[in-house]
């Protein structure tokens, strides 16, 4: 067995230099500021017939007052239901009849839309027409206001029964306290039922700026089209001015524990702080020891430990979130609730022994392989390159950013790894929390 | 991981072929089969210096018996577990140090295995993959620690999810004979008594290499698969597998119904009715119908359900609807819903079933088949995207006795379908005898209290 896996070594390094770099060639982004302010980022694809683009702002739930929570995703959620004097049905209806995806999203940081269409001339003009209405005439209906409102509250309530959002808003306000992103996005019950009209309107009119817009397309279209169809997206949005900062954020300066109870069969856990910001000076060593620690799947020592060697959870890993400023790092799992203080305990250990040792060579080089090996598959499709030029537009990383990315994943060293979790990642600053577990059980 | 994807059926498998007319570089396509029955099917698609490799095993939930059930989900967490000559959990690491990513599924029907990777990495894939065919070695220690696992899986994915356990028991309601009445992850009952020897004995009877299909998708010459294929998957013998019983379900004579007690806070209700699946993709034209009903009744946010009961009537917070025409066993029609607040499990249902009333009364219009086919048109050029999809579908086809050859044809036959048929097989298939209604009743969380087991259980095993 030591041979076959030898080998196999052998082979991915040889490739890794030979394939991995020529792969990157080929992805051509340019990128330019458009004359309404918005920032570009194009890829021209041609084999097929089709064209992806989001358009994005710094309307992400970070710019919710926390009296406000849900505000930013309550205006996200309310653009395609009603623009431009179009009704939602209107809008629905056209999106449909030329067979496009209408949809969008929001995180901590960024809001927007985002479509897909084909690119022959009809159906590319309706579905532009469409878009431009959303982005920059939301009518804001009170009707669908109130409709949307009810659904709303009630899927928060729904919401509310499960262990999932229990233990992720609890965690979040444990790692952030008063910070904005540990307000939940979709909101509370109380701020949802008080939010109004004038509020929607004017976080519309605030955070929908020209000026800080990310138009990022992929597709089967020319410069000149990309150009004037991000002009058409945003020409006519206000424009701001002056950057927008969130706060900095305070991690927690001590350890904590937060015990939840829930009748469910299973305790979830989660344990963290926060850690990673788009611009980190430490972000390949602490993205390259995550994955060996718990991000990587099958291939990581938590899910060895927890899962593989004793059959604790079906789910065991680690995750590393990175925003404009820190995003959580978070150990996760779920298990039987008697088991819980059991698998609380291996994961303490396994993160104590990896703070205390970091990776081993073997692991270091496997994890590279990974990461770098494997980056032809991050980019092998429209829509998944379409998500790194969002991210690489927003954050205003350098256009070289994924061939940057393969060097600096290389450079990682083990020393690298072990200094940037000993000085980031300190379990005496981390909160957890476990929702469903018998307190006695857990300590 | 393996993160099993129970598959719900993509609403389009059908529409999912390439247009010849709006994709700029036509899909080819290649056949072929080993001496020893295993076939193989080639896709390219040079977009991406990627592809991806699936071996699909025609052996699902669908075939375990009564007691068993689970053992086809379990043997698959086994195939990670190593062979004669690579260790346990060393699959996944030889794929993840060659850059790779390696998942399995289950469904009632199927078992499958994949791989992504660069491509010049699938030699390594179909060595692994026709190792483990072949070579397997269960031990009475990995198995007990991997059975903890998916008792673990399935407390998450089903006893402690509202909505999961609902769906179970219209399952388990809706068919009476047919295993499809079972979860794909199997009875916890089941699970707690599953023996080691079980799952051997559903390894050797089913992962064979006449039971299997392997799809290749991406940037790979088709004669360089067929002599990897060959050298790897040649060798492996043919072997006589089980008998399969037909277990056709008996005519269903009345409305049956099932209620559900869970911790939740919004009721949800779930209606099935006994409909054909596709059997013959030239003969058959009902199938086609009914994905044409599903799609004008829920394929797009413009679609009738989301109109009709969530914006104009508010009676729903959300809406659905459901038919897979491409399966091995018997095929159903689902609708489910929220009810909003103010409204109750009971006003949705006679809403819901009011919209299928209203599609065989005056039938559908001429705008909304224009509307749905215009997705189907799109749909299929959008799926070129990613090769893990086409590699999915062309499986999904040939697991349920479907050609990927039938794929242009039954886009055609998709776009074929009058007015009049999804009227007619509105009329048709939903009427009182054959529904199957499950509702979920939720109840408050009693936060001090842990679900009581079942009387006799012990925790874990």
């Amino acid at each position: 067995m030591a041979r076959r896996v030898a080998r196999v070594r052998l082979v991915a390094a040889a490739w890794l230099l030979a394939a991995a770099m020529p792969a990157l060639a080929i992805l051509p982004i340019q990128s330019w500021q458009a004359k309404s302010g918005a920032r570009v980022v194009f890829v021209q694809t041609r084999n097929l017939p089709m064209l992806d683009v989001s358009v994005e702002f710094p309307a992400g739930s970070a710019f919710n007052a926390r009296e406000k929570a849900g505000l930013a995703a309550f205006t996200q959620r309310l653009l395609q239901l009603g623009a431009g004097g179009l009704s939602d049905d209107d809008i629905a209806r056209r999106i449909a009849d030329v067979g496009a995806q209408l949809g969008g999203g929001l995180d901590n940081d960024r809001a927007g839309i985002s479509f897909r269409t084909l690119t022959s001339a009809a159906e590319l003009e309706q579905t532009l027409d469409v878009a431009a209405r959303v982005l920059q005439r939301p009518d804001f209906p009170p009707p669908v206001i109130e409709r949307e409102r009810a659904r709303l509250l009630g899927a928060i309530r729904e919401s509310l029964t499960r262990p999932e959002t229990l233990l992720g808003r609890a965690f979040s306000a444990a790692i952030y306290g008063d910070h904005p992103y540990g307000v939940p996005s979709s909101g509370e019950l109380d701020t949802v039922a008080k939010l109004t009209r004038e509020e929607l309107v004017d976080f519309h009119r605030r955070q929908y700026v020209a000026d800080r817009a990310v138009v990022s397309l992929i597709g089967d279209i020319t410069r000149d089209q990309a150009e004037a169809i991000a002009e058409r997206l945003t020409g006519t949005l206000p424009r701001a001015g002056t950057p927008l900062a969130v706060p900095p954020v305070t991690p927690p300066a001590a350890a904590r524990q937060q015990a939840i109870e829930h009748p469910a069969t299973q305790a979830h856990v989660v344990m963290g702080l926060p850690v990673l910001s788009r611009d980190d000076p430490d972000f390949f060593p602490l993205v390259v020891g995550n994955h060996i620690l718990g991000g990587g799947g099958f291939a990581s020592r938590i899910n060895e430990e927890v899962r593989q060697k004793r059959g604790l959870a079906y789910s065991a890993y680690s995750s590393l979130a990175a925003y404009r400023r820190p995003g959580p790092f978070a150990i996760g799992l779920q298990t039987q609730k008697e088991q819980a203080g059991e698998a609380l305990a291996v994961v303490r250990e396994t993160l104590a022994r990896f703070l205390a040792e970091g990776p081993t060579d073997k692991e270091l080089a496997d994890a590279k392989q990974n990461l770098v090996g494997g980056f032809p598959l991050r980019i092998d499709s429209n829509r998944k390159i379409l998500d790194f030029l969002a991210v690489i537009g927003f954050y205003g990383l350098p256009l070289t950013y994924l061939e940057d990315y393969v060097v600096r994943v290389q450079q990682v060293s083990t020393a690298d790894i072990r200094d940037a979790f000993a000085r980031r990642v300190d379990p005496a600053r981390m909160a957890t929390v476990i929702v469903g577990a018998d307190p006695a059980s857990v300590r | 991981m393996p993160l099993k994807i129970l598959l719900r059926a993509a609403r389009y498998v059908a529409a999912a072929a390439l247009l010849a007319a709006a994709a700029a570089v036509p899909a080819q396509t290649t056949e072929f089969a080993l001496a020893n029955g295993m076939r193989v099917i080639v896709r390219e698609d040079h977009r991406a210096p990627t592809v991806v490799s699936m071996v699909w095993y025609r052996a699902g939930s669908m075939d375990e018996v009564n007691g068993s059930t689970g053992v086809a989900h379990v043997l698959e967490h086994m195939m990670f577990k190593g062979t004669k000559s690579v260790g346990p959990g060393e699959f996944s690491r030889m794929i993840a140090a060659a850059g790779g990513r390696d998942n399995a599924f289950t469904s009632r029907d199927h078992t499958g295995y994949f791989q992504q990777l660069e491509k010049s990495q699938l030699p390594l894939a179909l060595r692994l993959e026709a190792d483990r065919m072949a070579n397997l070695v269960l031990t009475e220690e990995e198995f007990a620690r991997e059975i903890k696992v998916v008792m673990e899986e399935r407390r998450w994915r089903t006893e402690d999810r509202a909505q999961s356990l609902v769906h179970e028991q219209l399952m388990a309601t809706a068919y009476t004979a047919h295993p499809y009445r079972h979860p794909v992850i199997g009875w916890m009952d089941d699970l707690r008594n599953m023996r080691f020897e079980d799952a051997k004995r559903w390894y050797d009877s089913w992962y064979a290499p006449n039971n299997a299909v392997l799809v290749v998708v991406g940037d790979v010459d088709p004669q360089a698969v067929r002599e990897l294929a060959e050298r790897y998957f040649g060798p492996i013998p043919p072997r006589a597998l089980p008998e399969r019983k037909p277990q056709v379900e008996p005519a269903q004579r009345g409305t049956k119904r099932v209620t559900v007690k869970a911790p939740a806070e919004l009721p949800v209700t779930l209606l099935a009715w006994h409909v054909p699946v596709l059997r013959d993709p030239e003969r058959d034209w009902e199938p086609y119908a009914l994905e044409m009903l599903a799609a004008v009744l829920n394929g797009n946010p413009a679609a009738r359900l989301n109109r009709t009961l969530v914006r104009e009537r508010r009676i729903a917070i959300g809406v659905g609807a459901s038919y897979d025409s491409t399966k091995r066993g018997p095929g159903l029609f689902l609708l489910s819903g929220t009810p909003a607040e103010g409204h109750t499990a009971a006003e949705l249902e006679a809403a819901l079933r009011g919209e299928i009333e209203r599609v065989a009364r005056e039938g559908v219009t001429e705008e909304e088949l224009r509307r749905v086919k215009a997705q189907v048109v799109a749909g299929q050029v959008f799926q070129r995207d990613s090769i893990m999809a086409q590699a999915m579908e062309i499986g999904g086809l040939e697991m349920a006795g479907l050609s990927w050859r039938t794929i242009d044809r039954q886009l055609e036959r998709l776009r074929e379908v009058t007015a009049a048929q999804v009227q007619e097989v509105a009329r048709r298939y939903f009427g009182d005898d054959g529904l199957t209604v499950a509702t979920l009743d939720p109840q408050p969380l009693d936060r001090r209290k842990p679900a009581a087991l079942p009387p006799g259980v012990r925790h874990g095993s």
